[in-house]
């Protein structure tokens, strides 16, 4: 049975106030502008200098003069916190520009063209998916050496298969609906039907896999600098704060705590946006959270 | 004593009331038919009954089932009734399934959970229930997945499932809308048995009156969630003492005037096929040998000419179809041509076919899947202005979709919403006014009506003729419902495994029919007037 719901009509100002009924996407995007605030704050103004080192202040707990303590170079983890949200952002945002810009694309065209191009193209992705991501992120950065933009292009090249797939998956549900065929008979063509149809359809499954590659993104950014291919010292990274603490997890459990709740936090807000873009662009949400 | 009481049950979601005070009694061996059109509540009627309701529902009144309290019952009590002393059939065999598992462990299923019986035993008895239903075992093992069979033969599994256990009360909710009027007497026939050899009491819900009185003893009539009328089908029907009675029946039989007919004469035809086939690769039985190709339309020849309004009618997977497409170019021929306008479009590049597009529209069967659920209706409405040479200005185009959206009963308003905020009737008119906002010449329309209820469905027919004699649009009906090709035909076509087996004025084929295959539609296909003649004659 079907069952009406009148909703607002979709002006800017509807979906607005859908917005901010969503609850999940109102405490995601308070805690995805809080980390990019910390991140912008960072580049003036931090409470301690980050590479000075002060070793007379050591592994300190937190206290009001370093309120997440130090670490045992006697910086503030604090303000390193502050400057690696910067790095974690940028690798992770970059790294799903990748793999999103090409990914995406490519699952598509697949999906559209069908046969022996959708083949080819699905083998060659799962031979990049029969790698281990890490692995040859590690490879890549071995070849090319370590740094930030290298950890970029590694963990970026590994999201590609994972939307091409994601997209090709969900276009190829929406190709046989009827309104597919409805278009086909407008005399639109393949391109044209897949940016005005299939993408706004598959938009949302995009967005989420999107969070998730983000949040991803972030974990592998912090694993790769854990065995030190990540951004390279004095710069800090969360990850590479992660590797500094497992050694003292028992003198100075703060070591690992802080940065650990910041990729928590941050993978959280993430999700929690993901999640609340999704219902607020689906025409048919009504569901209030 | 009565196996099902329903007494004054009401029903609320939230704060929108779907039933009041709804009265139903079954007893065993007895089919009491509950008739209406949708959001009447006859879906959450069997919803309440199987206590599957959605979340925020609220159930007023009394319920009882052999002596079982139902709405008080625990969720074990009812996991224990469903699928052992209730079973269900829905309408959708497509997806009452589950794709990934056999037909025999989805029968099996239910048996074991049920009986506590062995792998072995609970497939022995599978075996029997599908072999039943007419699956046997020789040509349908267990093993076959659901999507190896036709829709009929998946409405043989879901009944098989429901009937696995032998209930005591079958619940069919539209259990036949989705099949072709053959495979609907042949699954009513098979519910009609089942019914008799297991004194089961079956609650038929359905929308369409003409099964329900061939099938039910005793009727309930609903209209927004209330009974108007129940008793004795063939008294209620015929008496119709209710004006919705008499309303829901009128409709069912209705036909649109149409003050003249078009006869294909010495005019220039509008399309012409000619010897149009097309084969799909079939499975291939060995690696060295080519498979044999299935040949889904064979050598098909038909002329229609302006104005003309032809019906294609056929059973399910007979290539209505797939012949569609292809005079809509969207599937290619394997052999023959296809002229539109005294030229050819097979072959032709899409740039080429841009004005024949234009002058060709489609309106689809489901006018649920046929709307982008992202995009509003002024954007779908005008898809297909795409195809004019000179593409109009904004406001023109507004304009332009506010004009065909009137043409069908909308208003400009509606231009801002989106389709799932239109019922279903509405839908089918938005669909009619994207193919007509071109001035097709021609407008194929493939099942155009079978998913709607009687009253919108008389409307959409009526939408149909007054839109011919209007703007002269010439179209081209596929259906397996020989009403609407009664109601809507100058010109009938009977088409069988892929080949056209009888053709002839609409009058002539449908009541004279010299086909085998022209035959079997008429005789299958539900009437109203024939089924209440032979009820009375039966209780005399």
């Amino acid at each position: 049975m079907t069952m009406r719901i009148d909703l607002p009509e979709e002006t800017v100002a509807g979906m607005l106030a859908k917005a901010f009924g969503n609850r999940s996407f109102l405490i995601g995007l308070a805690i995805t502008l809080l980390v990019v605030t910390v991140a912008l704050v960072s580049f003036v103004w931090t409470p301690y200098d980050v590479t000075k080192l002060v070793i007379a202040d050591k592994t300190q707990a937190p206290s009001w003069t370093h309120w997440f303590g130090t670490d045992h170079f006697g910086r503030d983890i604090l303000s390193m916190i502050m400057v690696g949200a910067r790095n974690s952002i940028a690798v992770a945002l970059v790294a799903v520009g990748i793999g999103m810009g090409i990914g995406v694309p490519l699952g598509a065209f697949a999906a559209a063209r069908g046969g022996m191009a959708d083949e080819a193209l699905m083998r060659i992705n799962d031979l990049v998916f029969a790698f281990p991501a890490l692995l040859s992120a590690i490879m890549i950065t071995a070849i090319f050496g370590p740094g930030a933009v290298n950890a970029i292009i590694a963990i970026g090249i590994f999201n590609i298969p994972v939307f091409a797939r994601v997209a090709r998956a969900g276009a190829l549900a929406i190709w046989p609906r009827e309104f597919i065929l409805a278009a086909r008979a407008a005399g639109k063509g393949m391109t044209r039907i897949t940016v005005e149809h299939i993408l706004p359809n598959i938009a949302t499954l995009l967005l989420v896999q999107g969070t998730i590659q983000f949040a991803l993104g972030i974990l592998a950014e912090a694993g790769l600098s854990y065995v030190g291919l990540g951004a390279q010292p004095p710069m800090p990274s969360w990850g590479r704060m992660l590797f500094d603490a497992q050694t003292r997890m028992v003198t100075a459990p703060w070591m690992a705590i802080f940065p650990g709740m910041a990729i928590v936090v941050t993978v959280l807000g993430l999700n929690l946006l993901g999640d609340g873009i999704a219902d607020i662009l689906d025409p048919k949400s009504r569901r209030r959270r | 004593m009565s196996l099902l009481e329903i007494e004054n049950l009401s029903l609320a979601i939230g704060a929108t009331p779907i039933l009041k005070g709804v009265e139903l009694t079954i007893t065993p061996g007895e089919v009491v038919g509950l008739v209406g059109e949708s959001g009447s509540g006859k879906s959450m009627t069997a919803l309440t009954i199987m206590r599957l309701l959605p979340h925020l529902a609220r159930a007023e009144g009394r319920v009882t089932f052999d002596g079982i309290d139902i709405l008080a019952a625990t969720e074990d009590q009812m996991c224990a009734l469903r699928g052992d002393d209730i079973g269900m059939v829905f309408q959708e065999p497509m997806t009452a399934l589950n794709p990934v598992k056999t037909i025999g462990e989805q029968v099996a299923e239910g048996i074991r959970w049920h009986t506590k019986a062995g792998r072995a035993e609970a497939e022995d008895r599978a075996r029997k229930i599908l072999d039943r239903v007419g699956l046997p075992e020789a040509k349908f093992p267990l093993s076959r997945y659901p999507h190896e069979l036709s829709g009929g033969q998946r409405q043989r599994v879901v009944i098989a499932i429901a009937c696995a256990l032998k209930p005591k009360l079958l619940i069919a909710d539209e259990p036949t809308t989705a099949l072709d009027v053959v495979l609907q007497a042949q699954i009513l026939d098979l519910l009609r048995d089942l019914v008799r050899e297991n004194r089961m009491g079956l609650l038929l819900i359905s929308h369409d009156l003409a099964v329900v009185t061939e099938m039910a003893d005793r009727l309930t009539i609903l209209r927004h969630g209330e009974v108007t009328e129940a008793g004795d089908t063939a008294r209620t029907l015929s008496q119709q003492q209710h004006p919705y009675t008499r309303e829901l029946a009128l409709a069912s039989m209705h036909v649109p005037a149409r003050p003249k007919p078009h006869l294909a004469g010495s005019a220039k035809p509008l399309l012409e096929v000619e010897g149009v086939g097309r084969d799909y690769p079939g499975r291939r039985k060995s690696l060295f040998r080519p498979a044999q190709p299935i040949r889904a339309v064979d050598d098909v020849s038909l002329t229609i000419g302006p104005a003309q309004s032809v019906a294609l009618v056929g059973r399910s997977g007979c290539g209505k179809s797939t012949l569609a497409r292809m005079i809509l170019a969207l599937d290619k021929p394997t052999a023959g041509t296809i002229r539109f306008r005294g030229e050819a479009i097979t072959g032709k590049p899409e740039q080429a076919l841009k004005p024949a597009r234009r002058d060709m529209q489609v309106v689809f069967q489901d006018p649920y899947g046929s709307f982008d659920p992202r995009q509003k209706v002024e954007k779908l409405v005008a898809e297909p202005l795409h195809l004019l040479e000179k593409q109009p200005a904004a406001a023109e185009r507004r304009e332009m979709v506010a004009h065909a959206l009137h043409e069908v009963g909308l208003g400009p308003r509606d231009m801002e919403k989106y389709p799932h905020e239109f019922s279903g009737g509405q839908r089918q008119r938005l669909s009619i006014a994207r193919a007509i906002i071109t001035r097709p010449k021609l407008v194929v329309a493939d099942e155009p009506v079978s998913a709607l209820d009687v009253s919108i469905r008389a409307q959409i027919l009526d939408l149909f003729a007054e839109l011919n004699q209007k703007l002269g649009i010439a179209y081209l009906f596929i259906t397996h419902d020989l009403t609407v090709a009664r109601a809507m035909a100058d010109e009938v076509l009977v088409m069988h495994e892929g080949k056209i087996v009888e053709r002839g004025r609409a009058a002539d084929v449908l009541d004279h029919p010299r086909s085998e295959a022209a035959q079997a539609l008429v005789a299958a296909a539900p009437d109203l007037h024939r089924a209440i003649a032979r009820k009375m004659q039966e209780q005399g």
